[in-house]
């Protein structure tokens, strides 16, 4: 009987020390190449920061920190909140949760369409999502600027159609950085989406129907649950780099107002003050750290709680 | 010195005439995207044997953080006049004394006492142009030389303006619309700077930088930007016209320098002494369209180049220009501040 | 399963939004082809048909080494992120939780999580003093930063799919006394086959974009398409990028339809 535990647990212990070897390449690179670096940012957020970039190395300050939230007034020199930052905080936040919920809504269908083609045909149409991507971030961004833009294929059909007199203006509009992140990290959307379709098992839909649910109710209760996962991922996938994005904002919202990827440029760049960069990083970084680990204990819950 | 050069130069020639297929020496530049004329690169190749990488950057603080950081294996490098100090102060440029050259009697007496280098003993000029203003004159035939067009835009122009990303630019030319000196302190002065942009800022289409593309094609009807950007546009739509604003704007130079920890000194010195040559300064401007800084290269630019308004300053206006200089980093934070909330 | 006129895949506006999506996939990729056949100067004038972009493209070495850079830093990337992100998923999926596994989740999205210009300036600092000691600066740095940051990229979906598979068709092969290897082989791989497509498609793509990263990390000479073209973002943008995008769609177009013949005779 002990001798039995024994060797489960021995088992147990050869299963989780096999999936420690099995996971350690991919653990090591991230070590040395994300995480490891971000140690020395860490220290650099609290150091004060050198005259032209860079930091006074071995000094300690917490000026870095505190100008995240607060600011002294340039004029009046009293302590208040760094709304600047607010500010751009709050516009990258709301820009990347409309980009998700706009991935999500054109890329569900999209990626339920091609698990739902036979199964030769499929990979053809994985391909033509990821195609327009071999073009790089910026190509592809110069190419959404030849679709929106005054003279561009929308304004020009649109005026064409007699739908508008005038162009609107699209172009270096928060509208703009919406759709160039839209359009840009969609792929990332429909790719998990599909992983997790594709492997749906139609018997359960069947059982579904069979029980007289609607197309809405099947939908709802049976196939968005089981590809709950998919949706997880993409969203992490698309939310993430749409807050630090820093390309899209520059060339296709006119570079007039920041979000949180050019906020932090411009601290390890002209602003010349990276402890201030740093932290806010770090932040930023905690922020998405929280929302992450509550998504994941979500999922994981909900799965059990589906057996 | 002119010695030394003369027979490097001689052992470079024979290396190359023993017909090794592969270059005897390496050169490696950083510098500017798109700023590097690749046929000059292509002559200084052929002369001396050396085969030259160009690797780009985006950014005077990218290539600062860069090669303070170490490790990158660059010879040369083309800081923008305000960071030269910053280079030189951080220790990382080699005091490579180019004003010991042989070509250097090229260099117009104008560049030599520059404050950034007096005497030039770290760098050579490679091009120098000016922020100013261009407008399309088919929207807006007032006034353009004056900064006025985009700080109190006529409704002509109000949402068609497009003002380049600058921070030291843009802080420039709204601080000298008040009368105020580059790099002031003076709060009152700066609460004025502050509340005329916030007020103009809505007047703006963009800050950007695709100019040369927009400003033709009529996205932008006037903008404050770089004269070699605003020349190009003008050879696309002749109603474009350049304009000086007359409260003050900024002049740039980019120069060469030779970094502390080069591999290839001796090259990089040949290609120093190579560019105050002026056929080859000008194929440096016939490339990236500014002004060069050498004695004599005008007559080997294209004729266009030699007449552009945008290039010749007029004397009147000459003296409204100034060198954007490095601030105190007090006030370098004060500006930051001001940027960033403007841009919130 | 009985046939029946009622299709219980069908969810209705689906297809519609499907197509309309792919539509707009197209559009400005569409418009960027048209304009690389512009013999304009300008990026937005047509000018009628040329093919000189091509050939002033074909003849500038400087985009055509970053071009080639470019795809080999995303082949060697990819390849090596979806290896180790199948071994990291087969790792943590389809077990009781065990010490650690959440701090592994945590660990290999980690690199999601940090803004771009962050791991950029770490990695700067790291890295330039590891090529000061080693005197090593060739394309390994380039690699190993891309290896990191597309590892989550191809894990999320891999993992996506082995959540919702079980052991049962492994166990039958172990009953059947496959070895470990050949379950894997045999079994495991194949079921996971398009999830690691897909994996790889992203981590490649990932890669082929990433331009401030490789700004900071790049040692001379080794300027890729993305930096290339950062570089000129200040000046003029030369409708040669145009032609080259061209070049590299119809280069992928090329790629899936080889893959999809061969596939099509294994099966």
């Amino acid at each position: 009987m002990a001798s039995a535990e024994e060797t489960a647990r021995a088992a147990d212990r050869k299963d989780i020390r096999e999936r420690w070897l099995l996971s350690a390449p991919a653990l090591a690179i991230i070590f040395v190449a994300a995480i490891g670096p971000l140690f020395v940012m860490l220290a650099y957020s609290f150091m004060m920061k050198g005259d032209y970039g860079d930091v006074k190395p071995w000094t300690f300050s917490l000026d870095g920190w505190t100008s995240v939230l607060f600011q002294r007034d340039i004029f009046d020199d009293t302590l208040g909140l760094a709304d600047a930052h607010l500010t751009i905080l709050w516009r990258s936040i709301r820009l990347s949760f409309y980009t998700t919920l706009l991935t999500l809504i054109f890329g569900f269908p999209t990626a339920y369409f091609i698990s739902t083609r036979a199964p030769t045909t499929r990979e053809i149409w994985v391909f033509l999502v990821t195609i327009p991507f071999w073009t790089n971030l910026l190509i592809r961004t110069f190419a959404m600027q030849q679709v929106i833009r005054n003279e561009g294929l929308v304004n020009t059909a649109l005026i064409w159609l007699g739908v508008i007199e005038r162009p609107l203006q699209i172009m270096n509009t928060d509208v703009a950085i919406l759709l160039g992140m839209v359009y840009v990290y969609l792929p990332l959307m429909v790719l998990p989406l599909y992983a997790s379709m594709e492997k749906l098992d139609f018997r359960l839909v069947e059982a579904g129907y069979d029980l007289y649910a609607s197309r809405w109710q099947v939908l709802r209760r049976i196939i968005f649950p089981l590809v709950k996962p998919g949706v997880i991922a993409g969203s992490i996938l698309v939310f993430i780099p749409s807050l630090g994005a820093y390309v899209i904002p520059r060339v296709l919202g006119g570079g007039k107002n920041m979000m949180l990827g050019n906020l932090i440029e411009l601290q390890f760049g002209s602003g010349r003050n990276w402890p201030l960069g740093a932290a806010i990083s770090i932040t930023l970084m905690v922020l998405v750290m929280i929302a992450l680990l509550f998504y994941v204990r979500n999922v994981s819950k909900s799965e059990t709680g589906h057996g | 010195m002119r010695l030394k050069t003369l027979a490097a130069t001689a052992a470079m020639a024979v290396a190359g005439f023993a017909g090794s297929a592969s270059a005897a020496g390496e050169l490696n530049i950083f510098n500017w995207g798109d700023y590097t004329s690749a046929e000059m690169i292509k002559k200084f190749e052929a002369a001396y044997d050396v085969k030259v990488t160009i690797t780009d950057y985006d950014s005077n603080d990218t290539a600062l953080a860069k090669v303070r950081a170490g490790g990158h294996g660059f010879d040369i490098v083309v800081p923008s006049a305000n960071y030269v100090q910053i280079w030189v102060k951080e220790g990382l440029l080699l005091e490579a004394r180019p004003d010991q050259m042989e070509n250097f009697k090229n260099v117009d007496e104008r560049w030599v006492n520059v404050p950034w280098d007096p005497g030039r003993h770290y760098t050579v000029p490679w091009q120098w142009g000016l922020t100013g203003i261009g407008v399309n004159t088919k929207v807006y035939s007032g006034d353009i030389n004056t900064s006025a067009i985009w700080l109190d835009p006529p409704p002509e122009l109000a949402g068609k303006i497009n003002v380049a990303p600058e921070m030291n630019d843009v802080l420039f030319a709204t601080i000298k619309y008040f009368g105020g000196e580059w790099c002031t302190e003076d709060l009152e002065l700066l609460k004025k700077v502050r509340d005329k942009l916030v007020e103009a800022k809505p007047k703006w289409l963009a800050m950007d930088y695709s100019v040369t593309e927009k400003l033709p094609a009529g996205d932008y009807s006037a903008v404050y930007y770089w004269n070699g950007a605003i020349m190009r546009s003008r050879e696309k739509n002749p109603d474009i016209k350049f304009g000086y604003p007359k409260e003050g704007f900024p002049y740039f130079m980019d120069s060469v320098a030779i970094l502390k920890d080069a591999k290839n000194v001796e090259n990089a010195k040949l290609f120093m002494n190579f560019i105050m040559d002026p056929q080859n300064a000008a194929m440096i401007s016939a490339f990236a369209k500014y002004s060069n800084g050498i004695k004599g290269s005008m007559q080997y630019m294209p004729a266009e180049m030699q007449s552009a308004p945008e290039l010749v300053v007029p004397p009147e206006f000459e003296k409204a220009g100034e060198f954007l200089t490095t601030c105190e980093p007090p006030v370098q934070e004060l500006y930051t501040k001001l940027w960033t909330e403007l841009q919130k | 399963m009985a046939r029946r006129t009622f299709d219980i895949r069908a969810q209705p506006g689906f297809g519609f939004m499907a197509l309309l999506t792919f539509f707009a996939l197209y559009l400005p990729i569409a418009a960027l082809v048209a304009y690389s056949f512009n013999a304009a100067e300008s990026l937005s004038r047509w000018d009628g048909l040329s093919l000189r972009w091509f050939a002033s493209a074909w003849n500038n070495s400087t985009v055509q080494d970053a071009a080639i850079r470019s795809l080999v830093l995303a082949v060697w990337a990819a390849t090596l992120a979806t290896i180790v992100a199948t071994m990291a998923a087969l790792a943590t999926t389809r077990t009781r939780p065990y010490p650690g596994l959440t701090f592994k989740y945590a660990f290999i999205n980690q690199p999601l999580m940090v803004p771009e210009i962050v791991t950029a300036v770490a990695l700067l600092i790291v890295f330039s003093r590891i090529k000061v000691w080693t005197g090593y600066s060739g394309m390994g740095y380039l690699i190993l930063a891309h290896t990191a940051f597309c590892i989550p990229f191809a894990y999320l979906p891999i993992r996506g799919r082995l959540e919702d598979m079980d052991l049962t068709m492994e166990r039958a092969a172990a009953d059947l006394y496959a070895t470990p290897w050949k379950t894997f082989r045999y079994v495991t791989l194949p079921l996971l086959r398009p999830a690691i497509i897909a994996g790889f498609m992203l981590a490649f793509v990932i890669s082929l974009d990433d331009v401030v990263i490789t700004e900071f990390v790049k040692s001379g000479g080794q300027d890729t398409l993305p930096t290339y073209m950062l570089g000129q973002l200040r000046r003029e943008t030369s409708p040669e990028i145009n032609a080259i995008a061209t070049v590299f769609l119809a280069l992928s177009v090329l790629l899936v339809t080889v893959f999809f013949f061969v596939n099509r005779r294994k099966t």
